[in-house]
């Protein structure tokens, strides 16, 4: 397959960007970045400089990989991080636009690379449970309803590519920081410093630039791992409870 | 040199026990004084740098990643071993133990082993208590599956998620104590050298990848926790960036790899479909549980099948040959990996490979569906279900155990794995060898210490699956933070260390113009492309199976590979600059060296055992034929450009009786 690409190409943090058109052939059998790997090889080929672009695991799972295609995080597919995108998701023929995440807090460092070292330091903030190694008891002493334990799951599946942000039109961070949130707060082991977790989460969110939320749900269409809203409302209910009422949480 | 591997005294048993209770301790105040150097941030590197930081020590923790998350130990899939006992179906410590022994085709260290399954059951509190959600039973209480090599259910598990959550644990940990300064991080950092000043490990040098700056930074001494070198293959399971640079730059600084052929091929991945391919996906073990493998028996049925004219499902059952539970009744499909990667190896050389490739053989879970489907029905109260009903709650009993597996693999195969059987193809996935280390998990350098897969320590020839997360936390959380102190408690009166000392300017200079040497060669091959040639000379060469001819030859190509490579490399861009060719360039010299280093292990050990299989070494039926009068050591190897040197560390078994391993 032939395809045309508008890939985004930027020196630095300072420069401006701009649009750069190559053309590609391609195969339906092919992931995403190994298409960009054509490509690349392609340009070092000419002496010229390869599109700097971050992806590690090429499995779905470490979250390195980002790529807005065609105006979308990750692609066209559902739950799919670009490095599980396959060309047989494309035609022969197709122009195929690539940008970076694009959000105040995460800058461009170089073409398609940017830095999202703000969610380290929103875990950071409260992002754990404050157990030293060596002082747990038993892994059986607490039993955790099967259930309740497979919802902070789904909350823990997180990989942290910030996906939702990119895709959220005020560049908020609250899928991420909500789905944390949640996976401890759900869990008796972290029920205990919920209050405090929840504040300094927030409040470490907003000082590094993330917008607000306005319940848009695009965070959740786009989120490669389909973490759900809910952890949002979660979220919400938690922060609300800690700031104004009674210490008795969700 | 002699190699000491400083095994205390006393019984099996007792002797973690013991040496813990009595070895040198840093007293609290001291600790405040001394700075450790924590090199990657995967589960040993986190879990020893937040357990470091916990403990009172100033920790300068390293990953080239973009955040500590990434580290490679997030893709692993299906478990954790712990000798936890909660199935009643008797298992303990001594089991896990002598499994892993076993498993390792007697090539491992019995004192660390034992207390690598000693410590087991604390890692498995330790996350619990982090929240990591691990599968729990409608009472509440902890679930467990079997894995290869093993007869009892002991590893916990996360979905196919296992390494994810139990890496956001460490991650979390860690982060905890960077939040209180204990740990300084830096991320996008990579070491490239090891500065030793009188014979002891001092420092690093790094390179700031956003800015392309060699920095330096000193310590009382440094921990390198940064995983295998699997990546010399060029395909493999590991993620695009893992690789040697950090272990092998120690190595050119004096530290010893050792049994660097042991390779493991996982028996499960998805099969290689083209040229162009970057890397390979596993499939987790835990897959065998209820998959079956197998191939046709008639070879006009696989050439059909590899022709696309027919699939797994025109095949009857009476034409089907599920060659595991024929060869291995005892196991069946659970044999350990190695024994099932030559199986499928075999089957495929034979001519009933069933991708177009020849490469693959099939993995089927129709009757497992059909299993669940009726037990399923049963418990529902459905006393006759049709057909249609107990497939279609069997897929649904599948979909919940390995629903993401199942959906990796469909995103990337294109094909529906409830319908057809799912193709596999054994890669490259874990390398067992690694830095020599002590029982203190300390290299033959005085003061750099080496955990996770990094060392060579605990899984001798072949690793058991969901045994290399227990390691790395093992390491990280259990062991390196008590035996770290016999070599701190010494060092207590030792001043801070000064980043002004020649041996960081001489080591600084050294990689500045290594560097540049990178980019002036300005030749007319990416580094890409070397790359994609060693792996294809490793994996021919020194891959599933070995010969001292092809041994031999291997060892002249990779040479003439690395000269070239030298002589016309192309890196593009500068060095002070964000420059990911320039990093992959680096560790692709590295890799070169490496090989070679690999190849002459493989050369040396005139036996087959675990993963290192010597078609010369073999039995009647095909099995590895191991050669325990002559290689019962280890081979620790010193790098030399012209000649490396082996040193040997004789392997004693006093609690195990050596034998032919049988999963028969």
């Amino acid at each position: 397959m032939k395809l045309t690409l508008k890939v985004w190409r930027q020196d630095n943090t300072q420069d401006k960007g701009r649009f750069e058109t190559h053309q590609v052939v391609a195969n339906e059998h092919m992931s995403f970045l190994e298409m960009m790997d054509v490509l690349n090889e392609s340009l070092i080929a000419e002496k010229k400089v390869p599109v700097a672009f971050e992806h590690d695991c090429r499995e779905g799972i470490c979250g390195t990989c980002n790529m807005v295609i065609n105006g979308r995080p990750h692609g066209p597919q559902k739950g799919t991080t670009v490095c599980q995108l396959h060309m047989r998701a494309f035609k022969d023929g197709d122009t195929i636009v690539i940008e970076p995440w694009r959000a105040t807090a995460f800058p461009v460092i170089k073409d398609l690379v940017v830095d999202r070292s703000a969610f380290d330091r929103i875990i950071e903030a409260g992002g754990y449970i404050s157990v030293n190694t060596g002082q747990a008891q038993d892994a059986n002493a607490i039993p955790i309803e099967k259930d309740l334990s497979s919802q902070a799951f789904d909350a823990a599946t997180c990989i942290g590519c910030g996906a939702c942000v990119a895709a959220c039109p005020n560049g908020s961070a609250m899928l991420f920081t909500s789905a944390k949130v949640a996976h401890l707060g759900l869990l008796p082991q972290g029920k205990v410093e919920s209050s405090k977790r929840v504040q300094s989460m927030v409040s470490q969110m907003d000082e590094e630039g993330f917008g607000l939320c306005s319940n848009t749900g695009a965070c959740e269409a786009e989120c490669p791992k389909e973490i759900s809203i809910v952890n949002i409302a979660m979220l919400n209910r938690e922060y609300m409870s800690s700031v104004l009422g009674s210490k008795v949480t969700v | 040199m002699k190699l000491d591997a400083k095994i205390p005294a006393g019984s099996l048993a007792e002797k973690w026990t013991k040496y813990r209770s009595t070895m040198d301790l840093v007293a609290p105040n001291n600790k405040r004084r001394i700075d450790v150097i924590v090199v990657g941030t995967g589960l040993a590197g986190a879990a020893a740098a937040a357990t470091l930081g916990e403990l009172g020590y100033n920790v300068k923790a390293f990953t080239f990643h973009d955040s500590p998350r990434r580290a490679h130990s997030i893709a692993a899939q299906g478990g954790i071993n712990a000798a936890k006992n909660y199935q009643n179906d008797g298992d303990s410590v001594y089991r896990l133990f002598y499994d892993t022994i076993k498993g390792g085709d007697y090539r491992s260290r019995e004192a660390n082993v034992h207390r690598l399954a000693e410590v087991s059951r604390d890692i498995i509190d330790q996350c619990v208590a982090q929240g990591v959600p691990f599968a729990r039973e409608y009472g509440g209480l902890l679930a467990n599956r079997s894995f290869g090599g093993v007869q009892v259910s002991r590893t916990f598990y996360a979905r196919g998620q296992t390494g994810q959550q139990l890496l956001l644990g460490a991650y979390q940990a860690l982060s905890r104590q960077i939040s209180t300064g204990s740990v300084e991080m830096y991320n996008r950092h990579e070491m490239l050298d090891l500065v030793k000043i009188d014979g002891k490990a001092r420092g690093i040098i790094a390179r700031n990848l956003l800015t392309g700056k060699v920095e330096r930074f000193a310590a009382h001494c440094v921990v390198l926790a940064t995983g295998g070198y699997g990546n010399v293959f060029y395909l493999s399971t590991n993620a695009m960036g893992s690789n040697v640079t950090a272990a092998w730059r120690a190595v050119r600084r004096g530290a010893l790899m050792a049994n660097p052929c042991y390779t493991q091929i996982h028996p499960t991945c998805v099969p290689v479909s083209g040229e162009y391919q970057s890397k390979l996906t596993l499939m987790s073990e835990s897959l065998r549980n209820d998959g079956r493998v197998w191939v046709p028996k008639k070879l006009e049925d696989a050439e059909a099948i590899r022709q696309g004219k027919k699939t797994g499902l025109d095949i009857p059952e009476e034409d089907r040959d599920y060659y595991l539970e024929r060869r291995y009744p005892a196991f069946g499909n659970l044999v350990p990996r190695d024994v099932a990667s030559r199986a499928a190896k075999v089957a495929c050389d034979e001519g009933n490979g069933v991708a177009p490739t020849g490469l693959a053989v099939f993995l089927d879970f129709a009757s497992a569906i059909q299993r669940y489907g009726k037990s399923r029905a049963h418990s529902a109260g459905m006393h006759n279900p049709n057909k249609e009903t107990i497939t279609k709650l069997g897929k649904e009993v599948i979909k919940e155990k390995y629903g993401n597996l199942f959906q990796m693999y469909e995103k990337i195969s294109g094909e529906n794995p409830y319908e057809y059987p799912m193709k596999i193809y054994p890669a490259v996935h874990y390398t067992m060898g690694g830095l020599w280390v002590d029982y203190n998990l300390e290299t033959n350098v005085p003061g750099l210490f080496a955990l996770g897969e990094a060392n060579f320590s605990d899984h001798g020839a072949n690793r058991l699956g969901a045994s290399a997360l227990m390691q790395g936390l093992a390491d990280g959380y259990f062991v390196i933070p008590y035996t770290i102190g016999q070599f701190l408690s010494k060092e207590i009166r030792t001043p801070k260390i000064e980043t002004s000392a020649p041996e960081f300017a001489e080591a600084e200079k050294a990689i500045e113009t290594q560097l540049q040497k990178l980019i002036d060669i300005k030749g007319n091959q990416s580094v890409e492309s070397f790359h994609r040639r060693l792996g294809k000379i490793m994996w021919e060469y020194c891959g599933m199976s070995r010969n001292a001819e092809g041994l031999k030859k291997a060892r002249t190509m990779i040479r003439e590979l690395r000269d070239e490579f030298w002589k016309d490399v192309f890196v593009p861009g500068t060095v002070d600059e964000f420059n990911p060719e320039l990093e992959k360039a680096g560790r692709v010299a590295d890799f070169m060296e490496l090989g070679e280093v690999m190849i002459l292990d493989a050369l040396d050990r005139n036996e087959s055992c675990g993963g290192h299989f010597r078609e010369e070494h073999k039995t009647a039926e095909g099995e590895a034929l191991r050669r325990d009068e002559e290689y019962a050591y280890v081979a620790a190897w010193e790098w030399d450009e012209k000649e490396p040197k082996m040193y040997k560390e004789e392997l004693s078994f006093d609690n195990v009786e050596l034998k032919t391993r049988s999963y028969k």
